[in-house]
Order: C-alpha cells, then sequence, then structure tokens
C-alpha cells in the first residue's frame, strides 16, 4: 500500500465519522425527531444482527430463536436497574452482567444440542425463544418477578454520575436531546460491535468457523474443536444480543414480553440473509435497510386510503409478507445476500460438478 | 371423575392428532432430509378452509355430517395444491443447495403462508357453528365424547392405512427405496421427482384432515395456529425417531399424554406455583431430553442424528 492510498484511506474514513456523528442533525432538520429516534434504534438492530451473523452466518448454525438473548439482556437491566425490586445497579455493571448472562443462556441451550445436526437447532431455538416469552409472561405469579404480560416501566436510562442519557444538554452551544445522546452510545457500540466482528472474522476462531460451516467433518479432521467452537459462537452471538438488549431497555425505559416475539427473531435473520450472510459490511446494510423499511411501510396505509378508498393491507402484515417473500426469494435468486461475503479462496473445481 | 383417567383420553385424542401432523414432517425428513417448517402452516390453511367451508354450508342448511364431509375434500384438495407447488417452486431448485438454504426458504414459506391467511380471513378467531351435540360416554370413570371418539377412531384408520400403502403399494416401496437413497433408487426406475410430489401430496391431506380435528376440537381456527400445532407435532416427530412413520405415532400419542398429564398435575405437583398456562413448554422440554438423552429418537434406527 503506498503513502497516498494509506492517506486517501483515512480521508475516507474521517469523512465516514463525520457523516455518522452529523446524521441525527441533519435528519432530525429534515424528517423530524421521529427518525432519529429510528436511527437509533437501527443501531441496536445492527448490533443484533452481528451478533446473529456470529452464529448463522460465520459459524453456519441456524438459531431461530436469537430474540431471546435479546430479551434477557434487556430483562436482566430492567430488573437490575428499576423500582420493581428497588435496586439501581449502574449500567457499567448491568451492560457486562447482561452480555454474561444471555451468554451462559447460550451455552445452556446449546451444549445438547450443537452436537445434533443443524436443523435440530433450528426448532429448539425456535422453541426456547417461545418459551422464554411463556416464562417472561407467567412469572408474575406466585412471586411477581417480571410483572407479566403488563411489563417493567420506569427503568433507569442510562447514568454516568450525575450525567442522564435521559436529559437535554447543551455542549459548546449545541443541544443534545435524549434521542441524541442515545444515538451516540449506540453509535459507539455499533462501531464496537463491527470492529470485534471484523477481527473475529479474520482471526483464528473466525476461520475455524467459517471451515466449520463449509464442512464440519473435514474441519474436525483439521484438528478443529467443532463442539467447542460452535458453542463459542453461540455465547459470543447470545452475547452481543444481550448487551443490545441492556441498552434497549434503558434507552426505552420499558420493557415488555410484547417486544419479544418471534416474528422479531425473523426480522433479525432477515437483516443477516438478505444483507449476506457472513460478510459484516453486508449485514449491517441489511440492518439498516430493514429497521427503515417498515418505518417507510407506514406510508402505505394513507397511500391506499387515497388510490383504492381502502385500507386493503395493513402494513404491519405487509411487511410480514415482504419478509416471508425475500427469505424465498433471496435463497432461490442469490443466497449469498445482497453484499455476498468474498471469499479468499478459489472454488475446488470438484465444486461446480456438483452443480452449486 | 377419575382425573388420571380423564387426562389420559384427553391425551390420547390430542395425541393422535399431533401423530397425524408428525406424520407429514417425518415422511418429508425421511425422504428429503428437509424439515418441512411449512407443514403445520399447511394444516393451519387446512383448518381455516375446512372452517369457511362448514360456515357456508351450515348457514345453506345442509346436514352436519355431509358438510363436514365436503368440508374436509376442500381442504384436503386446497392443502395438497399447495404442499405440491411449495415443494415444486420452494424445496425442489434446492436441492442440491447448502442445507442452511432450504431451511431459511422454509420458514419464509411460512410467514408467507401465515400472513396470507391473515390477509384471506383475518386476525380474529374464527367460531365454528354448532353443528351438533357430542353424547358424552362413561369409560372407566372418566367422560368421552363421541366426537372424541370419532377423532381418535379416524387418525388410527388414517395411520394404518398409510402404513399398509408403504409396506405394500408400488408408490409406497419407491418412497422406501427413495428414502435409503434417492441415486440408485433413480437408477432402479424410480421417478425420485413424483415420488417426492406424492410425499408432500399425502403429508398435506393428512395435514388438513388434522386441521379439521383441530378445529372440531376446539371450535376456533386462527392464521396463527400451525405454529404451536407444527412445533408439537415436530417434537412428536422427532420423540419416535425422526424420519420414521411407525415413530411418529408413537411420539404422537405419547406427547399428547405426557402434555396432558403434566398440565394437568403440576398445578398440585408444585404447589400452585407453576399453572396449566406452563403447558406449552412441555413440549419443549421433552423436545431437549430426547435430543440429549436419545437423539434418534424412541424407534430412530439410525445412530444419530450425527452431522
Amino acid at each position: 500500500m503506498t503513502l497516498a492510498d494509506t492517506r486517501l484511506r483515512w480521508a475516507l474514513w474521517i469523512g465516514i465519522a463525520i457523516l455518522l456523528l452529523a446524521l441525527p442533525f441533519a435528519t432530525e432538520a429534515l424528517l423530524g425527531r421521529s427518525w432519529v429516534r429510528i436511527l437509533a434504534v437501527a443501531l441496536l438492530f445492527v448490533m443484533l444482527a452481528l451478533g446473529l451473523n456470529i452464529v448463522v452466518g460465520f459459524a453456519g448454525l441456524l438459531d431461530l430463536g436469537y430474540i431471546a438473548f435479546f430479551a434477557v439482556g434487556a430483562y436482566s437491566y430492567a430488573l437490575l436497574a428499576s423500582p420493581q425490586f428497588g435496586i439501581h445497579w449502574p449500567v457499567l455493571l448491568l451492560l457486562p452482567l447482561g452480555a454474561a448472562l444471555a451468554a451462559l443462556f447460550g451455552i445452556l441451550l446449546g451444549a445438547p444440542t450443537l452436537r445434533l445436526r443443524g436443523d435440530y437447532l433450528a426448532i429448539v431455538t425456535l422453541g426456547f425463544g417461545e418459551i422464554i416469552r411463556v416464562f417472561l409472561n407467567n412469572l408474575n405469579r406466585p412471586v411477581n418477578i417480571t410483572n407479566g404480560p403488563q411489563g417493567i416501566t420506569l427503568i433507569d436510562p442510562i447514568r454516568f454520575g450525575d450525567f442522564s442519557l435521559a436529559r437535554t444538554h447543551e455542549i459548546a452551544g449545541i443541544t443534545f436531546s435524549a434521542v441524541h445522546n442515545y444515538y451516540y452510545v449506540f453509535l459507539l457500540f455499533a462501531v464496537l460491535t463491527i470492529v470485534i466482528s471484523l477481527r473475529l472474522e479474520r482471526s483464528r476462531i473466525g476461520r475455524a468457523w467459517v471451515a466449520i460451516r463449509e464442512d464440519e467433518l473435514a474441519a474436525s479432521a483439521m484438528g478443529i474443536n467443532t463442539r467447542n467452537l460452535k458453542l463459542l459462537a453461540f455465547a459470543m452471538g447470545a452475547s452481543f444480543g444481550g448487551v443490545a438488549g441492556g441498552l434497549f431497555a434503558a434507552f426505552q425505559g420499558f420493557v415488555s414480553p410484547e417486544s419479544f416475539h418471534l416474528i422479531d427473531s425473523i426480522m433479525v435473520l432477515c437483516m443477516v440473509v438478505l444483507g449476506g450472510m457472513g460478510n459484516v459490511a453486508g449485514v449491517v446494510l441489511g440492518a439498516v435497510l430493514l429497521t427503515a423499511l417498515p418505518e417507510a411501510l407506514r406510508y402505505i396505509g394513507p397511500l391506499q386510503q387515497r388510490w383504492l378508498g381502502d385500507v386493503l393491507i395493513d402494513p404491519a402484515d405487509l411487511r410480514m409478507l415482504l419478509f416471508g417473500l425475500a427469505l424465498v426469494l433471496m435463497m432461490l435468486l442469490r443466497p449469498e445476500g445482497l453484499w455476498p461475503a468474498r471469499r479468499r479462496v478459489q472454488p475446488a473445481p470438484r465444486e461446480a460438478a456438483h452443480g452449486h | 371423575m377419575d382425573i388420571f383417567a380423564q387426562q389420559l383420553i384427553n391425551g390420547l385424542v390430542l395425541g393422535s392428532i399431533y401423530a397425524l401432523v408428525a406424520l407429514g414432517y417425518t415422511m418429508v425428513y425421511g425422504i428429503l432430509g428437509l424439515i418441512n417448517f411449512a407443514h403445520g402452516d399447511i394444516t393451519m390453511v387446512g383448518a381455516l378452509v375446512a372452517l369457511t367451508v362448514v360456515q357456508a354450508l351450515a348457514a345453506a342448511g345442509v346436514p352436519a355430517p355431509l358438510a363436514l364431509v365436503l368440508a374436509g375434500g376442500c381442504a384436503i384438495l386446497v392443502c395438497c395444491l399447495l404442499g405440491v407447488s411449495i415443494e415444486r417452486v420452494a424445496y425442489r431448485p434446492l436441492r442440491r443447495a447448502p442445507r442452511l438454504a432450504p431451511l431459511i426458504t422454509a420458514i419464509g414459506i411460512s410467514i408467507l403462508l401465515q400472513y396470507t391467511a391473515a390477509l384471506v380471513w383475518g386476525k380474529q378467531y374464527i367460531a365454528l357453528p354448532k353443528l351438533f351435540e357430542p353424547a358424552a360416554i362413561n369409560i372407566a370413570g372418566a367422560q368421552v365424547t363421541t366426537l372424541q371418539l370419532a377423532i381418535f377412531g379416524l387418525a388410527c384408520a388414517i395411520m394404518a392405512v398409510l402404513l399398509w400403502f408403504i409396506q405394500t403399494s408400488r408408490m409406497g416401496r419407491a418412497m422406501r427405496a427413495t428414502e435409503q437413497n434417492p441415486e440408485v433408487a433413480g437408477l432402479m426406475g424410480v421417478n425420485t421427482d413424483i415420488v417426492i410430489a406424492w410425499t408432500f401430496v399425502i403429508g398435506s391431506a393428512i395435514g388438513a384432515v388434522a386441521g379439521l380435528m383441530v378445529v372440531l376440537y376446539y371450535g376456533i381456527g386462527h392464521y396463527f395456529m400451525g405454529f404451536m400445532l407444527g412445533l408439537k407435532a415436530f417434537t412428536a416427530a422427532v420423540l419416535g425417531g425422526l424420519g420414521n412413520v411407525g415413530g411418529a405415532v408413537l411420539g404422537g400419542l405419547l406427547l399428547g399424554v405426557i402434555e396432558s398429564l403434566a398440565s394437568g398435575y403440576i398445578g398440585d405437583l408444585t404447589g400452585g406455583v407453576f399453572g396449566s398456562n406452563y403447558r406449552d413448554v412441555f413440549a419443549f422440554l421433552v423436545l431437549v431430553l430426547v435430543l440429549v438423552l436419545r437423539p434418534s429418537g424412541l424407534l430412530g434406527r439410525h445412530g444419530g442424528e450425527r452431522a
């Protein structure tokens, strides 16, 4: 790489950084504050999708209950930083705790199933996702832990000393409202997640995961401990979800079992599949696109009203239909996703004969 | 009234429905090695089609037995068409693709079916019109309705016919050959594409009947009803040994009984800490336990479906 290349690259990165830092203000000016909120949520989904990408994209394990780890993170934050039990632990303790708990759940779930074929894992995780929700819904009797379907309210915002993210601050003449504050915190975490993902991808572990995904038998013949590495992928993916969950709980100030449906797991899966399984940039793209899409679809309702005189399709249903269609079409037409992972190895000639 | 006998009978009736749906999973898995995620939703479509037909015919004053037979026929027809087209469009092109691909397509199809159903039938619960008053019979201190008997009897008859068909007919032999080795079966003159299509036809038809039974048993239908039913039927199939037709029957009946007894007694056993609202958890627990202790299922022949 020449000096000019390096400089160009630095200039590019600085440009992107400035763009991302200025984005909430530009968005607020152009589209209103609700879209700044959507931006913040999009960053949360970037974290979630990258977490799932470790499991599905790198290691090739289909996890259909991923949102359960998000729920574990969200509820562990909510229970330990709200009037529910009168406990108010600091966020710097709760986020690692959420990550650890989610990872623990991942291991508990993965240990019995990961030595089996991938299809079983898909169903077990699917069931697990639903079961977590059943428990969250019902653990309000006889001892009230989760407050049942009503959920937990008045969750503490993220606070560092006296600096609360939920309040409006004025720094150097610029006003930062609560959504802006959270946007920047989420941006920090999202960038961190992206960096970790990229580093993982090229690490020894990452290469071992890809080897398992491509051919498990060959991978274990090469001396890779497939079970431990699959567990590691599962735990690591879960911990990303746990952190995102904690941030989500602090951001919303409210969690209820309704936020953790199967549909949400499917949506995160769609982000990974649509963007390109295993490719970090593609997954980020998928997450942003699919967070913005439902918001854009909200305009469909009024449009139907105007053109057809009646709301024929509920935008929420339309979104699900599009998700389903997207999953099918992507697999049939472009299985590598919109932005496929670059394969660093030439495909073996044998593969062509197999009709891949 | 004897609670144990009552729960046992309820469990057997429910289990026979699970078994019928489980057959669809297990047959497709046996031949294609694919978990047909959409199967639960095919059952749902069958149930809702049957409901609509029964509603229309009951309003027109058609006698109940005839209405039920017609409804079952329509449901079977729709589900067969659906099953075959799904196989043709979504699974056949991916037969040589990496394992993850058809699995993801299957989930996509499942969502498509659910939300298309939500568009067609709406999201509210649809009630079955009152067709007849099932009489109750007393067996060993437990109440059994004629409806329960009819469901159980019909389910057993269908399973017996299916087993006979697979064991003796020409198509059944082709199915078993394709299951053992599709390539060699093809060399022996078996048209595996047609065999696979037939597998979907039979599985979907049985699913449609199961859907009608669910509607009759619970009196309601819903666009999301296929999800839990599918999950439980799949558990039943795994319990019996995925890919094993007899195993699916055994697994279904067993799961129904376990679930019924567990949700009947859990309140007493745990001193009211857990109630019957946890009933959906049992199927999942059974699934995990089977996978840990005996991954090949009760009647599975393969030494565990290891990767």
